[in-house]
């Protein structure tokens, strides 16, 4: 088996915030990840697919069509986007790194043909990521 | 179909050692550990590179939120490894080599006990060009 990772980047702005907790518990929880009008982040995201390298081709996929797939799922949805606000999958979230790590891996899993999803790493900034994995495959 | 999620958090710290064992010949350890093992040691700006995995909180979005998860690393690790000598002010590292194997090993043991998310693994990176991972793994552990 091989791996191979795409990256991209983008661009979005968000706020923490759960209406169902009091004014005072949101700004304990979330401190200034609270602040009302929100704020943003340059996101980077790597994107792991697994699979064999075909025989022919000599690739696991067609990295052309993943990009294609990152453009359509990830970047016109996200990319200079108020994620609360704008990305409909993050409705009812707090988007957090985990929760659009999340939300990304399911858009792309059903979207790979080739190869299988591996790992997707989202990360806020150069020391704060989250990564999702299938459960049970080795990270 | 089940996803399993980690959070990825970053430290740094800098920090000096020697590579140098007693159980070793002078001329065996300049041979082991070359320029490492100088008397008066050197230093490094660390990386420190934790993953930790739980559900995560629908309250929050969260595994663990970082307000608790900093401060015990600034507790556990970066207080007590930060503008330190390894060798001389890590009561561990006294008769340990301080290689950045066991400096993993070290930081994964301090971290375990994090009592509000499970540590999956600690990477260090001693330099740009090297890095070790420990994931709580005994094979091959230290004897």
């Amino acid at each position: 088996m091989v791996l191979i990772t795409r990256k991209i980047e983008f661009s979005a702005s968000h706020l923490y915030h759960n209406p169902a907790f009091s004014p005072e518990e949101n700004r304990r929880v979330f401190g200034k990840c609270n602040n009302p009008h929100g704020h943003g982040h340059n996101y980077t995201l790597e994107v792991t697919v697994a699979g064999e390298p075909d025989p022919v081709t000599g690739m696991v996929l067609d990295l052309k069509e993943l990009k294609e797939i990152l453009e359509r799922e990830v970047m016109q949805r996200m990319d200079h986007r108020f994620l609360n606000y704008e990305v409909a999958e993050l409705k009812g979230k707090i988007p957090t790194c985990e929760n659009i790590a999340r939300v990304i891996w399911d858009l792309l899993d059903p979207k790979i043909k080739q190869g299988r999803l591996h790992r997707v790493r989202l990360h806020e900034s150069s020391d704060l990521f989250a990564d999702c994995y299938r459960n049970g495959a080795a990270c | 179909m089940a996803v399993k999620i980690e959070l990825g958090r970053r430290y740094r710290f800098a920090a000096s050692h020697r590579l140098h064992t007693e159980k070793l010949s002078e001329e065996e350890n300049a041979r082991v550990f070359g320029k490492c093992a100088n008397p008066y040691g050197h230093g490094h700006n660390y990386v420190l590179e934790i993953s930790v995995s739980g559900d995560v909180d629908p309250a929050t979005g969260m595994i663990t939120n970082l307000a608790e998860l900093d401060p015990f690393v600034e507790r556990e690790v970066i207080e007590v490894f930060d503008h330190h000598s390894l060798n001389e002010d890590v009561a561990a590292f006294r008769d340990v080599v301080p290689t950045t194997e066991n400096l993993c090993i070290e930081i994964y043991n301090r971290l375990k006990g994090f009592p509000h998310a499970k540590l999956e693994r600690v990477r260090v990176q001693e330099t740009t060009n090297n890095s070790f991972e420990y994931d709580g793994n005994q094979k091959g552990n230290r004897s």
